[in-house]
């Protein structure tokens, strides 16, 4: 199965307008769509015959804080195992409207993984049967991924770009 | 039991011999760990019991964790490295590996024959010693000791062989981007064949000792299972996903590093129980000695490393010796290098699962984002579902067979 089949299969269903973006990295296509189409375009690749996109590989998170408006990112890596083919679909959503539908009703993987999203970058999947934090401690009020908190002590002097000429 | 518990049991009292007595069925909470000695490693399992049957189970994980992720973003790619292989311990050269091979797809680096068959045999070297951690100690769960001895023995022989690739033993920090950082020596290369000699025979004796063992059989059998489908569903990768009956291997289906080179097979289970999962890894280490003997006999003559040296730090006599080593070592090691913009997933076949690693630079010295997908995390939600109805002893024996490593799941 090519990528074109794929992206031939996904316009013909949602029409051109719902695909942003199509992109190639190392042979992995990658479709940008938007956060209502997710859910449906994740059924349909998961149903069709003939691609079977039926295993959730990841789901990552990701902050942009210079794209104004579609500053939080979803990264969904979905693989079909029969063709033996990976598919990235992305979807963008406002900082402060940061609002994704949940995927745990097609993949039981997408629990903890979501959650994950949520508790690094503030991600809110409606729907989704226990959106708590995972991995860092339940009383912690901030996203911790996200670029406006710095790793390390500023005032190092060791890390000053200019300093290197950087 | 304590008058405290007498006090609070409902059931004390009244006449249990009466048919269909006015009794209170109460559960029970159990709160297994965080630091248990039969789970191996800080999990939480907060376990609503029915006498001794489990009715719920309700996990706490993140003990352990480390924000590698954010510490990623904040370091050069080659101090990655060491983050990786704090991850999955019992494998660590296989995590070594796999993010050499992701940095290598960004900058597009081809790695020289001899550098990919000796990755092969520290890949397969690291997954010897993660399945006979896993099984052996599968074993001393269900209560047989001494196989565990026969074979931890050769777990340490390859932690000897680390030894002398790397210097370091449990956190390897194996190899460079480019190759390997120094060829097999004369005594690692004697050391891997006395392993290929000598751990045939431990593990036949290990087998023997426990494969058709009625009670280990028993305490194994239907224990833990999962079918094909929901193991899918669950995003199971590795030997659990493999013991379910689905024949994905990231080895054979994307072959990398010269896997396409190599004759193997891929073992199957049929039932996704306890049981399946320990043959399953059993016959894997089969498989990996094949490997690494096959390996090892056509190993290719020529360089252990690619020519890089924008990326592959040098030798050390050339750093004292020779300006450009110097300009290019401290340029590696300050972080200097900027790495090209680029999106990259690369995944190797774990000790546990597929280990992927998802890399977004936006060509700086350190990436953007790197999200590790690590097996255990994933596969280790299905926990409560497979427990559910059976026995506590039943529990521990199927976690340890399921192989989640703490750090891997806490990153």
């Amino acid at each position: 199965m090519e990528n074109q089949q794929i992206i031939d299969a996904l316009q013909k269903q949602f029409g051109e307008e719902a695909i942003y973006g199509i992109g190639e990295s190392h042979g992995i296509l990658q479709v940008t769509t938007s956060v209502d189409n997710i859910v449906p375009m994740l059924h349909f690749l998961y149903a069709d015959p003939v691609m079977k996109f039926q295993f959730l590989t990841d789901l990552a998170g990701i902050h942009f804080p210079d794209a104004v408006g579609q500053e939080l990112g979803v990264i969904y890596h979905v693989h079909s195992l029969e063709n033996n083919v990976r598919l990235w679909i992305k979807a963008y959503a406002p900082i402060d409207r940061p609002n994704f539908p949940t995927i745990t009703d097609l993949y039981a993987s997408a629990n903890w993984m979501e959650r994950e999203a949520f508790d690094f970058y503030g991600i809110i999947f409606e729907g989704h049967p226990n959106l708590t934090r995972i991995l860092n401690v339940d009383d912690m009020d901030y996203h911790p991924m996200r670029k406006e908190y710095p790793l390390e002590d500023a005032s190092r002097h060791d890390k000053i770009d200019e300093l290197f000429g950087r | 039991m304590s008058e405290i518990a007498l006090v609070n049991n409902p059931n004390v009292g009244l006449d249990k011999t009466q048919k269909g007595g006015p009794y209170v069925n109460d559960l029970s909470t159990l709160n297994l760990g965080p630091t248990h000695p039969a789970t191996h490693g800080i999990f939480q399992n907060i376990l609503t019991m029915d006498g001794e049957t489990i009715v719920d189970a309700e996990q706490t994980v993140g003990y352990i964790h480390r924000a590698f992720e954010k510490i990623a973003e904040r370091r050069p790619f080659y101090q990655i490295t060491t983050l990786t292989d704090r991850m999955n311990y019992c494998s660590s050269p296989i995590n070594n590996m796999g993010w050499h091979m992701t940095v290598e797809k960004l900058l597009g680096i081809e790695v020289p024959k001899r550098a990919q068959y000796m990755r092969v045999i520290m890949m397969e070297l690291a997954r010897l010693a993660d399945h006979i951690v896993c099984n052996s100690i599968l074993a001393v769960d269900t209560g047989a000791l001494t196989g565990f001895l026969y074979v931890y023995q050769w777990r340490e022989h390859i932690y000897e062989i680390y030894e002398e690739m790397c210097g370091a033993r449990l956190t390897t920090n194996m190899g460079r981007f480019g190759g390997m950082e120094r060829d097999f020596s004369k005594v690692a290369i004697e050391k891997i064949k006395v392993l290929l000699e000598g751990l045939p025979k431990g593990l036949k004796e290990f087998e023997g000792m426990v494969m058709r063992n009625r009670i280990f059989m028993d305490r194994t059998q239907n224990v833990g299972a999962i079918s094909a489908e929901r193991a899918l569903n669950y995003g199971f990768t590795g030997p659990n996903l493999r013991a379910a009956g689905v024949d994905y291997d990231v080895r054979s289906l994307n072959p990398y590093s010269s896997y396409e080179d190599f004759e193997f097979d891929v073992p199957v289970g049929t039932k996704g129980d306890t049981y399946d999962r320990f043959l399953v890894r059993e016959e894997e280490m089969w498989q990996s000695l094949r490997i690494i003997q096959q390996a090892l006999d056509n190993l290719p003559e020529g360089p252990y490393h690619a020519d890089a040296p924008h990326y592959y730090l040098p030798k050390k006599e050339d750093v004292y010796h020779n300006m450009e080593a110097l300009i290019y070592h401290f340029k590696i090691v300050m972080g200097e290098i900027d790495a090209p913009v680029g999106e990259v997933y690369h995944s190797v076949e774990g000790g546990n699962g597929e280990l992927g690693f998802y890399l977004v630079s936006d060509g700086g010295r350190t990436p953007y984002r790197l999200k590790f997908r690590r097996p255990g995390f994933i596969y280790y939600q299905a926990f409560p579902e497979m427990i559910k109805g059976s026995s506590l002893s039943d529990a521990i024996v199927t976690m340890s067979s399921m192989n989640v490593i703490a750090g891997e799941l806490d990153t």
